[in-house]
């Protein structure tokens, strides 16, 4: 697949506010994602970076009183449209989550099938040769080649996590939400999937939230920074870490809180 | 220093101990009642009284078979209708049973749990016996499977319950839909959970066989609705 010229895959976040209850923990967020961009979201614990990525894919509103306000912009067309099933939306934008999830009854090969077979794809040859790439792609092919059909709760927890990565690289979405993605990794694993974003960002839109402001400055072409609730500031990666704009920006890449 | 070590070693030991024994004392009863069950009754126990009819009273010979097959019936039958009610229920419930419509059908469910069991044999004889005229197995497994199905709903919902929130998101954020991540992700990691509890409501409708004295059972009730007869 060629990478579209235009600027398909293109993601925005206008004005987008989301809650628990009445409790609003993304506030009045506007944020541009360019095609073939790799974003980093950035900030301290608990200030909504999670909570930001599940309204991308509408993952939100299933979460007890969750719900959003705003609009967010897949391609032009708002995905919390009245028309828009969220189901065929998050086979589109495929999210890796914080703590590794893989199906505790499904063996590694189908864990990694799954998003295929949700999709329809059933020839067989077809799902194997995904597989494997997605595998090879998530830096775990190596380690599971011999052992496909065995439980994937035999793995480590940074191999669970590199099989998640591989579940939802398979289907191909067009935008990936990655949320702490290398978090359980070692440094290999890490630098592996940092490769990985450069490497995917030819043909898909990625967003990534990191703790790890090395991270960010690796890996990301755009920086946002969150702080309670708020967007305090999004640049160009290298500005924003050399020449910060907002006070609190400065304070908390230079380690000064948070 | 060390007078603590020892301490600490008399009480482990003392605690073991303890524990020990006291769960010989459970087991010895159970123990003891098959103990003699073996002895006493392993005797008479031979390939007839599995394959033959019970003869009258008082003579020799015979055995139980028309008892094991009409069991074998009656529950298999019961468990047809039961198992997928009770665990569709218990999935439903789970799911999706946070409004309104979960909490009659849980309330109704726990007011059936607690109802007698002869309630429902009354039951099934006033809408099943009598407007077919005459015991059945069928009004039987009937009655057994109404006794099975809010058992199992709570367990099941129990069970379902059991699997984490963040399974389901990883299905849904992979274009699950709802459905699906409930039967092939979600019921699938509970089924270890959900089989132990339909064996546990079979092996409690089997020992509830007693109603079938008002539904199935000619011989022992012949008239009348069996008000004063069971129990
Ligand atoms: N299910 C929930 N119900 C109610 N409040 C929640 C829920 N999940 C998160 N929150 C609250 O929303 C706020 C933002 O949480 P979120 O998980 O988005 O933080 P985060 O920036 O991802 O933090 P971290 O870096 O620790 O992952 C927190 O204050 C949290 O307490
Ligand atoms: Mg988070």
């Amino acid at each position: 697949m060629a990478p579209p010229a235009d600027a398909r895959l293109q993601l925005e976040a206008v004005r987008l506010t989301a809650l628990y209850g009445r409790r609003a923990v993304v506030k009045d967020v506007s944020l541009l994602f360019p095609a073939h961009t790799v974003t980093a979201v950035i900030g301290p614990s608990g200030c909504g970076k999670s909570t930001f990525l599940r309204c991308l894919n509408r993952m939100h509103e299933l979460s007890e009183g969750g719900w959003v306000t705003g609009r967010v912009l897949l391609d032009g067309d708002d995905i919390y449209a009245d028309m828009v099933d969220p189901v065929q939306l998050r086979r589109r934008v495929g999210m890796v989550f914080q703590r590794p999830t893989p199906f505790p009854t499904m063996s590694i090969y189908d864990n990694v099938a799954a998003g295929l077979r949700v999709n329809g794809h059933r020839c067989p040859a077809d799902v194997d040769a995904a597989v494997e790439r997605a595998l090879k792609r998530a830096a775990l092919w190596d380690e599971v080649k011999d052992r496909l059909r065995r439980s994937a709760l035999a793995l480590s927890g940074g191999q669970q996590q590199r099989l998640c990565i591989a579940r939802a690289l398979a289907p191909e979405p067009e935008v990936l939400l990655l949320d702490e993605p290398t978090a359980s990794l070692d440094p290999a694993g890490t630098q592996r999937i940092e490769e990985l974003c450069h490497e995917l960002k030819t043909n898909y839109t990625i967003v990534i939230v990191t703790h790890n402001l090395q991270q960010a400055a690796r890996v990301s072409d755009y920086t946002a920074f969150f702080y309670l609730s708020d967007l305090v500031e999004v640049g160009r990666t290298e500005v924003l870490f050399t020449t910060p704009t907002q006070e609190r920006t400065e304070a908390y890449i230079t380690g000064r809180f948070g | 220093m060390n007078a603590r070590r020892v301490r600490r070693r008399v009480v482990n030991g003392m605690m073991t101990g303890l524990v020990g024994v006291l769960s010989f004392l459970a087991v010895l009863a159970l123990v003891l009642i098959l103990g003699n069950l073996v002895v006493k009754g392993g005797s008479s126990l031979d390939w007839n009284f599995f394959v033959k009819n019970p003869v009258p009273a008082g003579e020799s010979g015979g055995g139980v078979a028309n008892a094991i097959v009409g069991t074998g019936i009656i529950v298999g039958l019961a468990c047809l209708i039961g198992l997928p009610v009770g665990i569709g229920a218990g999935l439903y419930l789970a799911e999706f049973g946070s409004g309104r419509l979960g909490w009659i059908v849980r309330f109704v469910a726990d007011v059936l749990n607690g109802t007698p069991s002869i309630v429902v044999g009354i039951f099934a004889w006033t809408w099943l016996v009598k407007p077919m005229g005459h015991f059945s197995a069928l009004a039987g497994s009937v009655a057994l499977a109404i006794l099975m199905v809010p058992m199992l709903a709570r367990t099941t919902e129990e069970m379902v319950r059991l699997v984490p929130h963040s399974l389901r998101e990883a299905a849904l954020a992979l274009g699950y839909p709802r459905w699906r991540t409930s039967l092939r992700i979600v019921a699938r990691t509970a089924l270890a959970g959900i089989v132990t509890s339909s064996l546990v409501g079979v092996a409690r409708i089997a020992g509830g066989l007693v109603l079938l004295l008002a539904v199935a059972a000619r011989s022992a009730i012949r008239q009348g609705p069996p008000h004063g007869a069971a129990r």
